[in-house]
């Protein structure tokens, strides 16, 4: 098979699961998994093709295809797939995560175990009481009873990141983006009969769908300017050279105006301020949802689609000082990976601290974009992708082992995802343990071994080899927050001793669940040695640093590697090490919410912008749809006028009736004449029909059309 | 003989045969009747596939042209002149391709006065097929006015508790726009010597101040149809009180007359007055597309928000045909039909769900997707298919009149501003579909499952008659969706000619 071929054929297994989960094997919950696991692994041998085939060639630029799609005025647009170095890295870590995902929901949905005693669809299963050999009873997990449709819908989303990914143009990528939306709407609000379930699904379409139509905007701009949507014929040096002396508006030339308004699609996506508020409620979700969006597909796809745009957003960057566009971009990212790392110290839920994680990593990578580190900002994308996943399925993990404590005990007020409830669960939980450990150093940059610290070191160095204090100093800082609150929930959940009866009973996972978590540490740990930069001490130059040859490929100038300096790695080193230092020192000894310091009202409150928000968009714009225009306009004002006319039409007919009509004609003629005959009873036959008014109201338009008709000829004709 | 076997004449008045079978039924045997109509609106869709094969559609002129003297009087030479173009042949097949899915919505939904309800139905295609395809204004009117009766009569006697004001409403609101129309048909006819449309378009040379009056006539009767904001009133009345067969061919071909004549009359006969005109009717059409939007979410009854979202989705065509460029003109045609499909399937599926609980209150459902998948899965697709999401018609139609719009910024239009705020109608069309989806078919149980079991008889999903009824409009709506090309070869050539129109007189 061509790779080529292989490309377009790529996204279309998970969509065939997802047609066939949906028309035919919802009833069998073990034929629709293996069906949906079945595609993800066919995309994942495919993508793994077309990767090491990429890989495999020298000087490799693209492989590539398209068909004409739709005509646009007098051209065609043409759609096609294209797989550039940077496509096949994606590729790479997508199809990975999401095979991982897949296998990992088998397990986490409760595959085999019975069905749930009150287990009702749109609502988490309960658990089942099962009575054993020796007739006692137990409860135990039950299974998810929406199963099948979960897999439909994990499909549909999975084609959705890898239509994103295979794209050559922005008009199919943003297809892929936006039913990528539609499942996180469907995924997030999969337990429908919650209402924050419901509540997070609204917010996180709506809020991420402000951002795409800014995205959608852009891509008219784009298409407007340059005639085509297809990237390699974006990014030629004409065609930028255009776009970047091309003023638009606000001092922006064309190029930075349109990789702003694809920006802001991406603050969306990738929930960046001011468009953040959706991905901590997301969690609503199951489990392997949030790893989806977090690391596999959502997320990623908003770095990945600035990253794409790179050529853009830089195209009147000369090198010295940042434009307009990239300060924006910069700024950003910077001020989002500090300011969610602040509330992500102060959460108490396992997976919300991961969400906000998840807000500051992009912000790292935004800010490497805003900066121009193109090569760290992709880098830190998959390195990410890899640790963040594994942190997700290792926290479900952890819950999936509380609620069997739960179950045990039988408390359901003990919330199974609260850390101050766990405690000890390195011992119970040993293979989630370690990953999970793996995974934390990773996020936290622990040195040398962990990618984590190689993709977040370059990033740094890159911002202090040009100069960029500013990003420096905020993604240092940054860093050294995430460090510590990683620390903090490793030790308030694995280490010390169970702080309740639930963490004592927890219990370590089935395999389908820890497999995924082993191969994903794997990469955590290992994915970071293809991206060693050369001059590193010691290390540097005995694995070649094939990230860079690799994915610097894909611009039309290959990046500079940035010389080597002590002052990031130190700051690199000391953030890390102090950080994760810290949280332990802080936390091992703390029992409960009271005892922690740093429960501050502000940070708990994620800085009151869900409030804020509430009070400066939502409600305003619901009285503006309920109140202004419809009581208002449509009620009061315009059928006012409307029935206004009517009235007056009326009035007048009313008056024509009584003083000439009843007077002169029916008085002195009608009656006179016809009373005896035959209109009265024709007349109550029409009356039964019409209400008798619209005679009126014909007459009064004739009326109106007789004095127009005047008007006109006067004007006109006459 | 023949000039009843002309393509376009045979489509046209073919639906009349089933009027008189239907005439001389006994009004006693219901499905008899039912059966009459849906065959013949099926044999008239067929006839309509046969006028879409003899269509060239790289032709971007007139075709198939059915055109003879019909009354020449005291110098007027008017004409029994039928024609399709790719301006109109879409509308032609959407026409007779709803009709019969809206006939079979009715079988069991319309229960009194079957035989008057066929009638009224059938004869209604006969109004709306002429309309799209007459090219002598005095016919086109004649087809324009007479489409009126039988609606009025269809919401008037089958709609619901206040189809008496909502039919008069309807009836004048229409009707005083269509006079002004008149007035203008009859100046021309007489000044310029011809109701000729094409004659008309080829002898140009109306002055400018003239022309001005002359667009606004006639835009008084369009926009009231379409209906653009501020004249939409009436349709929400209309939509609400329409049995459901009625509001299906209400929003997806009555209110395209209106997006119809100006394209159609508008644009190519008044081109200097239309530029002059074009950044106050897009204005218009922007306060629509927002202005609906955020009344629909205010909407606690089903139907009524489908139907202000009709104000919403009808503001986009008009901003794509007054962006007065291909792409505009081209997305505005697509998105009529996109219209069509998914506000049409979006009433049929409302009426489904209304026949078993006689309800529309959004505020007594809730989670009905467990009870009804089908119905539920059904609906998410055409709400997508509404709303815009990629990959379905909708969005298609929006992006090419985005497309449009932002290409008009810098000429016709004046800023591009109109694509802004147009686009934050996307946004909010997300909003209110969401919201009734949600309302409908999520969450906790809606006090209507108990209400219904209290009759005696639980909620059921679609049975097979109400899935045949949308599988073809979905059918439709993944189709456009995914692969456009072939309904806009149709489009193309006609709207390079009418924009050829349009630029000329630019200059």
């Amino acid at each position: 098979m061509t790779t080529e071929l292989l490309i377009w054929l790529i996204p279309l297994p998970p969509a065939l699961a997802f047609f066939l989960i949906v028309l035919f094997t919802n009833k069998s919950k073990a034929l629709s998994h293996t069906i949906a696991v079945g595609a993800a692994f066919l995309s994942w041998l495919g993508s793994m093709v077309v990767f090491f085939r990429a890989v495999g060639e020298e000087h490799f630029t693209a492989f590539a295809s398209s068909i004409p799609w739709l005509p646009t005025g007098d051209t065609w647009f043409r759609i096609g797939v294209s797989i550039d170095p940077l496509g096949a890295a994606v590729l790479f870590f997508v199809a990975w995560t999401v095979l991982m995902i897949f296998l990992y929901s088998v397990g986490y949905h409760n595959f085999g175990q019975p069905k749930g005693d009150h287990d009702r669809a749109g609502l988490p299963p309960h658990g089942a009481t099962v009575t054993d050999e020796h007739g006692h009873k137990h409860t135990v997990l039950s299974v998810e009873p929406m199963y099948s449709r979960f897999f439909a819908f994990i499909g549909l989303f999975a084609f959705g990141m890898y239509t994103l990914v295979v794209s050559d143009n922005l008009l199919t990528m943003f297809v892929g983006w936006e039913i990528m939306g539609l499942c996180s709407y469907l995924l997030i609000g999969f337990w429908y009969g919650k209402p924050s379930a419901r509540a997070a699904a609204i917010k996180a379409f709506m809020t991420t769908r402000i951002g795409d139509v800014f995205m959608l905007l852009g891509i008219a701009f784009l298409y407007k300017a340059t005639g085509t949507l297809t990237f390699s014929e974006i990014f030629t040096e004409e065609t930028l050279h255009v776009l970047a002396n091309t003023p638009a508006f606000f001092g922006l030339s064309a190029a930075g105006a349109i990789a702003i308004l694809l920006f802001i699609g991406t603050v969306g996506k990738s929930a960046q301020w001011p468009l953040h508020v959706w991905l901590p409620d997301a969690m609503e979700g199951p489990t392997p949802v949030s790893a989806m969006i977090h690391a596999a597909t959502m997320v990623s796809a908003g770095v990945y689609a600035v990253l794409r745009m790179f050529p853009l957003l830089t195209a009147d960057f000369t090198g010295h000082g940042l434009t307009t566009a990239m300060s924006v971009v910069a700024f950003i990212g910077a001020f989002t990976a500090l300011f969610s790392a602040t509330i992500a110290v102060a959460q108490n839920d396992i997976k919300r601290v991961l969400a906000y994680s998840t807000i500051s990593q992009l912000g790292f990578m935004i800010a490497a974009l805003g900066i121009g580190a193109y090569i760290a900002a992709a880098f830190h994308l998959i390195t990410h992708a890899f640790f963040k996943a594994l942190l997700f399925l290792g926290s479900g993990s952890v819950i999936h082992g509380m609620e069997h404590g739960v179950l045990h005990t039988g408390n359901h007020h003990v919330d199974p995802q609260d850390m101050f409830n766990m405690g000890g669960l390195r011992k119970k939980m040993p293979i989630t343990f370690w990953t999970f450990l793996i995974g934390g150093f990773a996020l936290s940059g622990f040195p040398i071994l962990t990618a984590g610290f190689w993709s977040k070191d370059e990033i740094l160095a890159d911002a202090f080899a040009h100069g960029h204090w500013a990003v420096f100093i905020t993604l240092a800082v940054a860093a050294f927050l995430t460090a510590f609150y990683t620390m903090r929930q490793i030790t308030l959940t694995f280490l010390g001793e169970p702080r309740t009866k639930e963490a004592e009973h927890a219990h370590e996972t089935p395999w389908t669940m820890t497999t995924p978590l082993v191969i994903l540490a794997v990469f955590a740990i290992g994915y970071g040695w293809v991206g060693i930069p050369e001059h590193f001490p010691v290390l540097g130059g005995i694995l070649p640093n094939w990230f860079h040859e690799f994915v610097g490929g894909t611009l039309l100038e290959h990046p500079e590697a940035v010389e080597f300096s002590w002052i990031p790695l130190g700051t690199s080193l000391l953030v890390a090490l102090g950080g994760l230092g810290l949280g332990w020192l802080v936390y091992r000894n703390v029992k409960s919410p009271a005892e922690d310091r740093l429960q501050i009202p502000a940070l708990k409150n994620k800085w009151y912008f869900d409030e804020a928000y509430d009070f400066l968009f939502v409600k305003p714009a619901y009285w503006f749809a309920e109140t202004f225009t419809y009581k208002w306009m449509d009620k009061g004002v315009i059928d006012g006028i409307l029935h206004f006319f009517g009235k007056a039409a009326a009035w007048i007919g009313d008056t024509l009736r009584n003083y000439i009509d009843s007077i002169l004609i029916n008085d002195w003629i009608a009656d006179k004449l016809s009373h005896q005959w035959t209109i009265h009873p024709a007349a109550r036959a029409v009356r039964r029909v019409q209400t008798g008014r619209i005679q009126q109201y014909m007459l009064a338009s004739i009326g109106v059309l007789f004095v127009v008709g005047v008007l006109v000829y006067y004007f006109f004709m006459a | 003989m023949d000039f009843f076997l002309e393509p376009l004449t045979l489509v046209t008045f073919f639906p009349l045969v089933g009027v008189l079978v239907l005439l001389l039924l006994p009004s006693g045997n219901k499905n008899l009747l039912r059966w009459t109509a849906l065959i013949t609106s099926l044999a008239t869709f067929g006839i309509s596939l046969w006028v879409l094969s003899l269509f060239n559609a790289s032709n971007p002129d007139l075709q198939l042209a059915a055109r003879y003297p019909w009354i020449a009087v005291a110098g007027w030479n008017i004409e029994y002149h039928l024609a399709v173009d790719g301006l109109s042949i879409l509308l032609v097949l959407l026409t007779t391709f709803l009709t019969p899915i809206s006939i079979l919505s009715t079988w069991t939904a319309v229960e009194e006065r079957v035989k008057d309800f066929m009638l009224f139905f059938t004869l209604l295609e006969v109004g709306m097929l002429g309309v799209f395809m007459a090219q002598d204004l005095f016919l086109f009117y004649i087809f324009w006015e007479f489409t009126l009766v039988p609606m009025y009569f269809l919401i008037g006697i089958w709609g619901g508790p206040r189809r008496i004001y909502a039919a008069i409403k309807f009836f004048l609101y229409t009707m005083a726009g269509s006079i002004l129309m008149l007035l203008a048909i009859l100046w021309l006819g007489i000044q310029q010597g011809s109701f000729s449309v094409p004659e008309l378009i080829a002898l140009g040379g109306i002055p400018a101040d003239i022309q001005l009056w002359l667009f606004i006539a006639f835009a008084a009767a369009f926009a009231i149809k379409v209906p653009m904001w501020p004249l939409h009133s009436w349709l929400p009345d209309a939509h609400v009180e329409a049995p459901t067969a009625g509001s299906v061919i209400l929003a997806g071909v009555l209110l395209k007359m209106g997006t119809y004549g100006f394209i159609r009359f508008n644009l190519p006969l008044f081109p200097e007055a239309a530029i002059q005109a074009a950044p106050w009717m897009a204005l218009l059409a922007v306060i629509g597309i927002i202005y609906g939007a955020a009344v629909s979410y205010a909407q606690g009854d089903a139907k009524k928000l489908v139907a202000y979202s009709s104000v919403s989705h009808l503001g986009f065509v008009m901003l794509g045909l007054f962006a007065m460029n291909p792409q505009g003109i081209q997305g505005g045609i697509l998105q009529m039909i996109n219209h069509g499909l998914s506000t049409g399937a979006l009433f049929l599926l409302v009426g489904m769900i209304y026949e078993q609980t006689h309800t529309r209150d959004l505020k007594v459902y809730g989670g009905l997707w467990k009870i009804t998948p089908v119905f539920g899965t059904l609906m998410l697709i055409v709400a997508l298919s509404s709303m815009g999401l990629p990959g379905l018609n909708g969005f298609v139609g929006e992006f090419t009149i985005l497309l449009g719009a932002w290409g008009a910024g810098s000429g016709v239009l004046g800023s591009v501003l109109f694509a802004g705020f147009a686009a934050a109608g996307v946004i909010m069309a997300a909003v209110y579909i969401l919201y009734m989806f949600q309302k409908m078919f999520l969450g906790p149980e809606g006090s209507i499952v108990e209400e219904v079991k209290k009759h005696g008889h639980a909620l059921r999903d679609l049975n097979a008659r109400e899935i045949i009824t949308l599988v073809p409009l979905l059918v439709f709506i993944f189709w456009i969706g995914l692969y456009p090309q072939p309904f806009f070869n149709l489009i193309a050539p006609s709207v390079d000619k009418l924009v050829a129109i349009l630029q000329a007189a630019m200059h």
